[in-house]
This record gives structure tokens, C-alpha cells and sequence, in this order.
């Protein structure tokens, strides 16, 4: 019953509209409380951590390519390497070690 | 008045060329991602049709992966509208830091399409700029870069089904690649953001394979962990006013 699609997607776009826009539409000054702040700065990279590991295993055909992608990308981004070629430099690992793991 | 932001105005003219310049690389780094998560829009049974139009009105990376997510997981329509909240609360904080950083009077159309436009990468080009933000430069990072991902995210959709596993496989990972690239820098300047990634981590890691909370769905772990690590952070760990880079 709760699985349109047309819905799901319209949600997706409202909600996400809503959070980029009515921030720099309403507020005007700057926010004070300083638990607020602190909890927004530390959002994304929990977030994007949390949504990282250990999905990355499951994403690939093999588990162990996933992990090996996660090491090699977090060397890559230790030493800056940028978003795009972090992100190609994990999808070569999965191609790689798949030949050899699978 | 109203023409202030009139592309007649020289500075505007230049300040559009700039946005287009600076779109470019963001393009390209969309597109790849982009195909990425259309091999996951394809999984939640999203054609490409729905896909591109998700990215085009989202335009958000994690948001787009997640909402994905809960919808291949068939979750409810309010896991949605939580799930949204969470991976796109840092929009929050750029939108706020925007609004300090336009002209005052700004008109509404202005400040509608700048929110629009908020992303890691745009924020970060817009930030990198000297003085108050001319929206017209956004919209040339946007004019190049919106319709890349949105194309990106179609072509994965298709290319997902054609494609054989094993690049499929690989393809899969890209998004992992760029959430590690936003998040891997910062934790190597700051020991607190070090510490919260790999607590995140290994959390996450527990909570995928403890019992009962596994059970939950990925997306309401993700946003349950997410309230508890940073606010857990946040009272341990508040950030000074002068720690307030972006």
C-alpha cells in the first residue's frame, strides 16, 4: 500500500527542497545556540560514515573487494586525492580484485 | 533594482562565465557518481525516467543514495521524510552560511534557486569566492552541473541492467569513493572528526550484525546512529566560534 513511487520520490524532492531552501530564504541571522551548531557541523561526517561501512561490502559482488576498495579509498582521501579520482580509484579495485576473488 | 542581477551587467556576464568554468569538474565529478546511483535507483525497481528526475529536483548525493535506499527496502513513507531529514541535514548548515553570505535583499526567486543549487561541491566553489555571493555565479556551476547528474543518474539506471556484474560491481563503489573523499580530509585535520568517523564506523559495523538492531532497516540505523554520535559529539565536544570553517 506504502510503496508508490511517484510518492516516494515526491517526498524525497520536498523534504530535501525544503531543507536547502528555507534556511537561506528565512534565517537572517546567524545561529547561536552552540550545541545546534556543533551537532549540524558534526552531521555529515557521521552520516556519510555511517552509510559508508559496512554497506561498501555488500555493494560488491565479493565482501573482501569492498574492504580492499575502503582501504585503498581512505588512503586516497588521506593524502587528498579529490572526489572524483577516489571514487575511480575504488571502482578499479573492485574490478581488479574480483578477477582474482571471484 | 530589478536589474541588479541582469546578465546586461558586465560583472554578471563574468560571474556567470566563472560559474560555468567551475561547473565543469563538478560536472564530471557528478556524472561518474551520479552513474552510480542510478545503478541503486535501478535496484529500488526506479526507472530512469524516475531517476533523473529525482537527481534533477533533489541534486544531492547522499540524499538521492539514501531516499534510494529506503525505497528498494520498501520503507515507509515516514522513514522517508526522517531518512531525508537526516542524510540532507547539512544542508542546513550550508544554507544558513549562504544566507549570511548573499546581499540582504536578495529576492525571494534568488534565494529559492541558490538553496536549490546547495551541494557539497557548489557550496564549496560558491565559499571559495572573495565578498557577498552573486547568484548568478551559482547558476552557472548549476546550468553544467544539474543536468550531467540527472543524465548520469538515467544512464546508470539503464546501463545497470546492461551491463555485466562484474562492472556493475565496480561501479557500485564510486559513491562509497566520494563519501570517503568529503569526510577523510577534514578527519585528518581534526583528531575530534578522526574519532567520530572511526566510532562511526565500527558503530555502524556492530549495529549492522547485533541482534534486534539489525533487524531495524539500514535507513533507520543510519539515522538513529547518526542523532546519537553527533549528539553525543556535540555535548563532549562543542565547537568555539572561531572553529567555524566550513
Amino acid at each position: 500500500m506504502s510503496h508508490n513511487q511517484v510518492i516516494y520520490i515526491a517526498i524525497m524532492a520536498i523534504v530535501t527542497l525544503a531543507i536547502k531552501i528555507l534556511p537561506l530564504t528565512l534565517i537572517r541571522k546567524q545561529i547561536k545556540n552552540q550545541f545546534i551548531q556543533s551537532f549540524l557541523y558534526y552531521v555529515p561526517y557521521v552520516t556519510l560514515a555511517v552509510m559508508t561501512f559496512p554497506a561498501i561490502m555488500e555493494a560488491t559482488q565479493s565482501p573482501l573487494a569492498g574492504i580492499l576498495a575502503l582501504v585503498v579509498g581512505l588512503v586516497a582521501a588521506w593524502f587528498n586525492a579529490g572526489l572524483f579520482p577516489v571514487a575511480v580509484i575504488c571502482c578499479v579495485v573492485v574490478f581488479v580484485s574480483e578477477f582474482f576473488l571471484i | 533594482m530589478e536589474n541588479t542581477y541582469s546578465l546586461k551587467n558586465p560583472d554578471n556576464k563574468k560571474a556567470l562565465y566563472e560559474g560555468l568554468k567551475a561547473g565543469v569538474p563538478i560536472g564530471l565529478g557528478y556524472f561518474a557518481v551520479s552513474f552510480s546511483l542510478g545503478i541503486a535507483a535501478a535496484n529500488g525497481g526506479i526507472g530512469p525516467v524516475g531517476g533523473a528526475v529525482s537527481s534533477l529536483l533533489c541534486l544531492a548525493s547522499a540524499g538521492g543514495y539514501a531516499g534510494f535506499m529506503v525505497i528498494s527496502t520498501l520503507g515507509t513513507y515516514f522513514e522517508m521524510v526522517l531518512m531525508m531529514f537526516i542524510a540532507n541535514i547539512r544542508y542546513v548548515l550550508m544554507s544558513c552560511a549562504l544566507s549570511q553570505r548573499v546581499d540582504p535583499d536578495l529576492p525571494f526567486v534568488h534565494r529559492f534557486f541558490m538553496g536549490y543549487l546547495v551541494t557539497d561541491e557548489i557550496f564549496a566553489a560558491q565559499v571559495a569566492r572573495e565578498g557577498t555571493l552573486n547568484p548568478i555565479f551559482s547558476y552557472g556551476c548549476g546550468i553544467v552541473a544539474a543536468p550531467l547528474w540527472s543524465f548520469g543518474t538515467a544512464l546508470g539506471c539503464i546501463a545497470g541492467q546492461l551491463m555485466p556484474i562484474r562492472l556493475v560491481s565496480a561501479f557500485s563503489v564510486a559513491l562509497y569513493g566520494m563519501f570517503l573523499a568529503c569526510i577523510i580530509p577534514p578527519a585528518r585535520k581534526s583528531r575530534v572528526v578522526f574519532g567520530l568517523v572511526a566510532v562511526s564506523f565500527i558503530l555502524s559495523y556492530i549495529c549492522s550484525v547485533a541482534p534486534v538492531i539489525s533487524s531495524l532497516s539500514a535507513g533507520i540505523r543510519t539515522v538513529i546512529l547518526t542523532v546519537v554520535i553527533c549528539s553525543a559529539a556535540a555535548i563532549l565536544f562543542p565547537r568555539k566560534e572561531e572553529d567555524n570553517e566550513s
